[in-house]
């Protein structure tokens, strides 16, 4: 049992990402093992192009989660007062963006901003919006699951003390809700970090993330490049995530 | 003031507070959205007719990334059931050292963006790459024989690897509550493994299963970065065709209708994902 399930799970799981953390590392791949140890890649993935993407997609991300967190927890905290259908209307609203292929989103917002009165096509901002929207319906999910779990005992005895609803929610329910928000922050933070399909149909020529670098270096046939670049969005996504150090996944939250 | 009509007005505070988030999701999203489907009955020719539609509706190239986007999504569905609930059995109810660190690694794994799967597999099933240069290394031939990555079966096999956990989630979560003392009264009246997975866990994880297995098919029907990552010219499935249309051949109302089309399916399907998911969880 315990063979069988070494035998499965780590060539499925385990094995991809150190194939493409081995390739990074080198010049040629004809044997069992790749050849050619070099760090010329990473020498390359650091700088230029490529550090230029980093950045890119750092900002991206921060931004999307940021703004996402805060419309996702607000539309959280809003549907909560709502009467039951209602709230149950507000939700599936929120969750709309899941259901719809990142793709079509992407179409949706480079039509809507390809013309007036929001004419953002050939800027930053319409990658970021795409971004946002979709890792808002993650936000909001995670949030509102939180809030179901809140034990209404404590803001009903601030309350009841004479503490206003604001300072309740400034000084009580958000404080609770922080360790959700901060494993949605990663979640978002993560998923934008990654994000291929809607960038793929947005990007401006100054602002191209990560993900389409690599797809572009192994589009063109520079799959050890690519590799060097992914392995470095890989270590940026997973250091930000040991940094809010709560690692939830979008399994968890569709 | 009376009671009833503070009520109320505390009543309407909170739809005005509900307001700013669904605006900003019907500026940035839903009003989008509209526009993809308003533009779908717009050829370019002028006018609004269904011409868009039969159009591509009669295209032999949007049928066969239909019909390929279904059976991809179909077939990969079926591969992360049987794997997911494998591999959720062994971490399951085999005690082993570490089987904490592999839920942590697979919640890793997730973060990570599904196009590196796809990546990783050009090293090893690629013309250039582990299982091809074993192969020559072992028989002298010039060429591996796996050069099945640029067809579907590439793509397929690169979903189930991704995927395959997001039915292992719900499975591991419906067996942590299943009554082992059931399973023991079987196995001490005789039943073997196999018995005992059929008649006692394989009932109890069916909502799991049908939960993980729905959100798989349509995440499967809408996955992009796996597809395009195979660089293969001859699987298309619908998202790729809607990135085709649009960006490659600037053909904005027949990507808009591909796209109503995959927004159908999909949300159509998302929709009883969350219908048996609760009951999954009830």
């Amino acid at each position: 049992m315990w063979a069988l399930f070494l035998l499965l799970f780590l060539p499925l799981f385990a094995l991809p990402l150190l194939v493409v953390l081995g390739a990074s590392f080198a010049t040629h791949w004809s044997g069992v093992l790749p050849s050619g140890p070099t760090t010329a890649h990473y020498a390359s993935a650091t700088r230029g192009e490529a550090l230029q993407a980093l950045t890119t997609s750092l900002v991206t991300a921060v931004t999307a989660s940021l703004i996402a967190l805060a419309a996702g927890t607000w539309a959280a905290l809003a549907a909560a007062e709502l009467r039951k259908r209602h709230r149950k209307a507000l939700d599936a609203l929120f969750v709309l963006p899941l259901a719809v292929p990142s793709v079509v989103v992407g179409l949706a917002t480079l039509v809507a901003f390809s013309q007036p009165p929001m004419l953002l096509n050939g800027t930053r901002w319409i990658v970021i919006i795409a971004h946002t929207v979709l890792v808002t319906a993650f936000a909001h999910q995670s949030v509102s699951a939180a809030l179901t779990r809140l034990d209404p005992a404590y803001e009903q005895a601030a309350a009841s003390l004479g503490a206003s609803p604001a300072y309740v929610l400034w000084r009580v329910r958000l404080p609770l809700l922080l360790p959700s928000l901060t494993a949605a922050a990663g979640l978002c933070f993560a998923l934008s970090m990654g994000e291929l399909s809607a960038t793929m149909m947005l990007y401006p020529p100054d602002w191209t993330p990560l993900p389409v670098l690599i797809y572009a270096a192994t589009d063109r046939g520079a799959l050890f490049t690519g590799s060097a670049v992914a392995a470095v969005l890989m270590a940026a996504t997973l250091l930000v995530l040991l940094g809010v150090s709560r690692i939830r996944t979008r399994a968890s939250y569709r | 003031m009376s009671a009833g009509n503070g009520a109320a007005v505390r009543g309407r505070a909170a739809y005005l507070w509900a307001l700013p988030p669904v605006a900003l999701l019907a500026l940035f999203f839903l009003y989008p959205l509209a526009l993809v489907a308003q533009q779908s009955f717009q050829p370019d020719t002028g006018g609004t007719s269904l011409e868009p539609y039969a159009d591509v509706l009669a295209s032999a190239a949007f049928r066969e990334a239909l019909w390929t986007t279904v059976w991809l999504a179909l077939a990969a569905t079926a591969g992360c059931l049987v794997l997911g609930f494998a591999l959720a059995l062994v971490i399951a109810f085999v005690p082993f050292p570490g089987a904490r660190a592999v839920a942590r690694f697979v919640d890793v794994f997730l973060s990570f963006p599904s196009f590196l799967i796809t990546l990783a597999l050009l090293f090893v099933y690629g013309t250039v790459g582990m299982a091809n240069g074993a192969w020559t290394d072992l028989t002298g031939d010039a060429e591996g024989p796996f050069r099945f990555l640029t067809t579907p079966w590439g793509v397929l096999l690169a979903e189930i690897t991704y995927f395959t956990p997001f039915v292992m989630r719900p499975l591991l979560a419906a067996f942590s509550q299943l009554d082992t003392a059931q399973i023991e009264a079987a196995g001490s009246l005789g039943a073997r493994a196999p018995r005992i997975v059929r008649q006692i866990i394989l009932p109890e994880a069916l909502p799991a299963l049908a939960a993980g297995g729905s959100l798989v098919l349509v995440l499967c029907l809408n996955e992009f970065g796996i597809v395009l990552f195979t660089g293969a010219k001859g699987v298309t499935t619908l998202p790729t065709l809607v990135y085709g249309k649009a960006i490659l051949e600037s053909d904005y109302p027949g990507a808009c209708v591909v796209a109503v089309v995959n927004v159908l399916i999909s949300v159509g399907l998302y929709g009883l994902y969350r219908v048996v998911s609760r009951r999954a969880r009830a």
